[in-house]
Formats: structure tokens, sequence, C-alpha cells
């Protein structure tokens, strides 16, 4: 119901998001969308010894889709890469305290999760490829 | 003609699903029409009587139930000429959908007519459905697409109309009837009239007015016309296309096939008599003859009251939504010039999140783009709140409604 969801802190992430903003230059820049809503996000992050040394998003959509993003670079912001790309679904709805949306709004939820997941198969590509392709094989988000 | 009140307590106990539970205790309050209506009883039984009694293939067998199957097939375009006054039943296409309906004149009269250079006026009030297929073309064509503008009340701005018609370039002007998301409804005689003083041919997109209002294509003279069984009561996958017979009989094919033919031979074919020409393989017989009773549904309750409540309804929902805390109203103030259609934002909630919340007391409302985004970038929203009525929602629905938008407000802190 309505009152698990717009929580006080879904509410605040809403409307006073955590490293929201552009990157200047960012290692990566990912862009996705959600057709069913036209929720919108874009992730920037700067890469350092193999750690997510800054991280921004940039959107626009419902209070799932942008706490959820501003809940997610909290949670990555200076972890390991090898920590950042085995995130699960369920890490990041146990992190925002959604666990039990029907599967429309879901995908509010873990839009975010899905362009850091990009993200990291986007940085992985040229340096690790076999990495890049695990990535993708394994995640439940595409 | 003398207007009729609706019975609408009869009316509801006519559709089986305004019964059901949501969220388990609460009683649907269903505001999602301009998406898709609900189906009454005797249209669910229409296609549940074919099924079980005369299921068969049409046209061409000589047996029993073929022969019940086509009388009822055909009665049905029978009775869609007539709902919208079209000269004979040979003008009646059916399609999928409407979208399959404007698509076959993009294939098939835009690409034999329209050329490089020339235009195809659109509007920035246009369904994607309405938009995507002339792009199509006019990019193959290395034609111009051009767009009506909107102001800021939801009119179409008729100058543009005047200035590019003046060009001597347009060939093609699709229009909405009725706008899905601002209720607008257009001045489409107008718009018509201009267009044929210089020999301009008219697409009208009806899926939005067709279920709503009295139409008649002969009154309005428009040249095609589109729109779709389940915005009317009848079931999905059948659109209508309506063409004027002397432009059909020049139009190539869309898609060939079975049904669409008189001779095939190893390499020429000998078309089949209008409209079975445009309609390439067996087609959803189940559902036209299901569309068949829809029309006979809504032509027992009268077009003309059909607006009239929708009209009560409408003035009623801007009026008191008008007075929550927040909310912004688009489209036009003027019932004359809307349909059963408010679209609406609410502070700083997200549709998505409204239709969530709006969801917890069993009302079903359209959240998003509404498959219109060039409209939403022109009124600068990414998304608003649409509710759209039908002939089976009532004032205390819209009181529902309001109470439940009340508690949207105090949930978010507006």
């Amino acid at each position: 119901m309505s009152d698990d969801i717009y929580r006080e802190i879904i509410l605040d992430h809403y409307r006073n998001p955590r490293n929201k903003g552009k990157l200047s230059n960012a290692d990566v820049s990912i862009h996705d969308s959600n057709p069913l809503c036209g929720d919108e996000i874009d992730i920037h992050l700067k890469v350092e010894k193999d750690k997510i040394k800054e991280i921004k998003f940039e959107g626009r959509g419902c209070a799932i889709s942008q706490a959820s993003a501003s809940m997610l670079t909290e949670m990555v912001m200076d972890k390991p890469l090898t920590v950042v790309k085995d995130l699960t679904t369920k890490d990041v709805l146990e992190n925002i305290g959604l666990m039990n949306l029907g599967p429309a709004r879901i995908k509010c939820a873990l839009l975010s999760l899905k362009v850091l997941k990009l993200g990291m198969v986007n940085y992985y590509a040229d340096k690790d490829p076999q990495s890049a392709k695990k990535l993708t094989d394994d995640s439940e988000l595409y | 003609m003398q207007k009729i009140a609706l019975n609408v307590s009869k009316i509801r106990e006519d559709f089986p699903i305004l019964k059901r539970k949501i969220n388990r205790n609460k009683t649907l309050v269903y505001f999602d029409n301009a998406a898709t209506t609900q189906k009454p009883l005797s249209v669910i039984n229409a296609i549940h009587d074919y099924y079980m009694n005369y299921n068969s293939n049409i046209h061409r067998a000589v047996h029993q139930m073929a022969e019940e199957a086509t009388i009822a097939y055909e009665r049905t375009r029978e009775e869609i000429a007539k709902f919208i006054n079209a000269h004979s039943t040979d003008e009646i296409i059916f399609t999928r959908n409407a979208t399959e309906a404007i698509n076959l004149i993009s294939y098939s009269w835009g690409r034999a007519n329209v050329k490089k250079d020339d235009y195809v006026v659109i509007t920035e009030i246009e369904h994607h459905s309405n938009i995507v297929p002339w792009q199509i073309l006019t990019q193959e064509k290395r034609a111009k697409l051009l767009y009506v503008g909107v102001d800021d009340s939801g009119y179409l701005k008729m100058e543009d109309y005047k200035r590019y018609i003046e060009s001597n370039k347009v060939k093609l002007i699709s229009v909405s009837h009725m706008s899905n998301v601002l209720g607008t409804i257009v001045p489409i005689n107008e718009i018509i009239k201009k267009a044929h003083d210089k020999g301009v041919k008219v697409m009208v997109d009806g899926a939005q007015s067709v279920p709503h209002m009295p139409v008649d294509v002969q009154n309005m003279d428009c040249d095609f016309m589109a729109f779709s069984a389940h915005k009317m009561l009848g079931p999905t996958g059948v659109g209508v296309l309506y063409v004027k017979r002397e432009i059909l009989d020049k139009m190539s094919p869309f898609m060939g096939g079975g049904d669409m033919i008189k001779e095939v031979h190893k390499y020429e074919t000998r078309y089949n008599d209008l409209p079975y020409k445009f309609e390439g393989g067996t087609p959803n017989i189940a559902d036209v003859i299901g569309f068949g009773a829809a029309i006979d549904y809504l032509n027992e309750i009268g077009m003309d009251n059909i607006r009239e409540h929708e009209i009560d309804i409408t003035n009623y929902a801007i009026k008191t939504i008008t007075d929550v805390k927040g909310v912004i109203v688009y489209g036009p103030s003027s019932s004359n010039h809307r349909g059963g259609i408010v679209s609406f934002n609410i502070g700083d909630i997200h549709p998505h999140d409204l239709a969530t919340i709006m969801n917890d007391h069993g009302l079903a409302i359209r959240s998003g783009h509404h498959c219109a985004q060039v409209l939403m970038e022109r009124l600068n929203v990414a998304a608003t709140s649409r509710a759209s009525f039908y002939i089976y929602n009532t004032k205390e629905e819209v009181d529902i409604f309001i109470n439940a938008l009340e508690e949207a407000r105090r949930l978010f802190r507006i």
C-alpha cells in the first residue's frame, strides 16, 4: 500500500536528491529510460584504482525511480568495482526498503541499477571483455 | 432530438467487471476509458456465441456455419456504415486497430500521392499513431512533415493551417478529432473545408471522438477516418478505416493474400471488389461480430445522450478537481470543446506515484505521456495523470476520485 511506499526517506531523496548533476571528465556516462513511464536516468562515473571515485546522476521521473537513483549513488560511492558489479536487484530493493512493489513499479525502482550495470558493461568492454560479457549474461535487468 | 439522461445504474448492470474488487475490498472505479473501455455482457456473449455455435471462416465456404458467420461479420460492417453515416459499406475496411488504419493510408494512398518536397500536415496534439506513420512516409519520400501548433488553452492554432495550405504544397492533413490527452475537440468541419478548397485530402483520427459523440463522415466530408472498436465497448483487435469511395477506387492494396483477390495466376492477380481488396487474410471474425453487438448497445443508448452524460460528468469533475490544492488541469475550459477527458498534475507528485496511490482506492486512472510525447514537450511536462469517462461512470465515482486525490496530497505533504 502507498503508506509503505511513500515514506519520509523516499520523499526526502525525491525532493533533495543526493549526488545529482553532471560530472566533468567522467569515465563512463550512460543513459536509459523506461518506455512504460518515461522515467529517465543518466549516470556518470569516475573510476580510480578500481573503485568508484565519484558518481552523479541526472534524471526525471517518479518518486520511486528518482529516490532509488539517489540512494544507489550513496550505496556505491567509494566502493570497489568488484562489489558494484555483483550488486543484485534484491540488494537495491532492500536498501531502499521497497520489497513489495508490483511488476510495473519495480521497473521504476530498478532503472538506476540497470543504468549503473550498463555503465559497468561499458567500462569493462575494452579493458576486460570477458567480465563485460559475464555482466551482460548474468543480469536480471535486461 | 430529445436528450434523455442515461440510466447509469441500469447500464452498470450490463458490465460484470464493474463489480470486481481492487486491493481486496475496494470497488473498481474505472476512469481509463480513453485507453480502452469495458465490455457489456452482450459483446462478451456475441463472441462466445460465435465460438460456441458457428465458428467458421467467412466469404468462401458454402456450408451453413460459414454462411452464418459471413452474415454476422458483414452485419457489423453495415451497422458501422450507418453509425458514422458512410455512403456505403464499400467504404468500411476492417483493420486490427486505428493505428493499422492510419498506416494503411500512409502505405497505400501516401506512397502513391506524396512526392518529394510535398507537405504532410499533422498537429502537436497527435497520438504517436498519427505521427510515426507520417514520419516514415515523409522520410522515405523526402517530403516535409509540418505541425500545427496548440495554444496554452489546448486549442489548435488555426492560422498555421491557413499558412501551410496557402503554400500549395500540402498533400494531406491528418488530425485527431479529439485529443486523447487534453480532450480538445478540434473544429474539424472548418479544417476540412479549408483543406478541400485547395484540393488537400484530410485524414481524421476518430479514435477518441467516434466512441463519445455523434460523428457523421458525410457531413464532415473527411476523406479518411480511423477508429478502434475497443474504445467503444467492443473487443480489442478490431479497427475501422473509412475511405471515401472515389479515393478508394484508385488505391492500391496494402497487404496481398487470401480474401483480397478475385483470381490469382502465376504472375498476376485480379483484386477483389471493395472493401475486400483491403482485407487480406482471414480477419478477426469473432471480434468484428462482437463489435457489432457494441454498436447495437451504443445505438440503444444514443450517441447524443452519451455526449450529454459525458459533458455533465466532465464539468462536475473539473469543477471539483479545481478546488483541490496544487492541482493544474490541462486543456480547454469550455465543455463544448472538450470530451470526457481530464488531464492534470498535482504539486510535485509524479503521475506514476499518483496512479499507485489511486489504485489503493480502487481507482484506475492513466499516468504517463499517453503516447503523445510531442504534446508533453509542448506542455513542458514529462507526464500527466488522466481521468477519462464513459457511459457507466457516475458523479459518486468522481467524489471517490477527489477523496483519493486529497489523500495523495496529504501523503506527499502538499
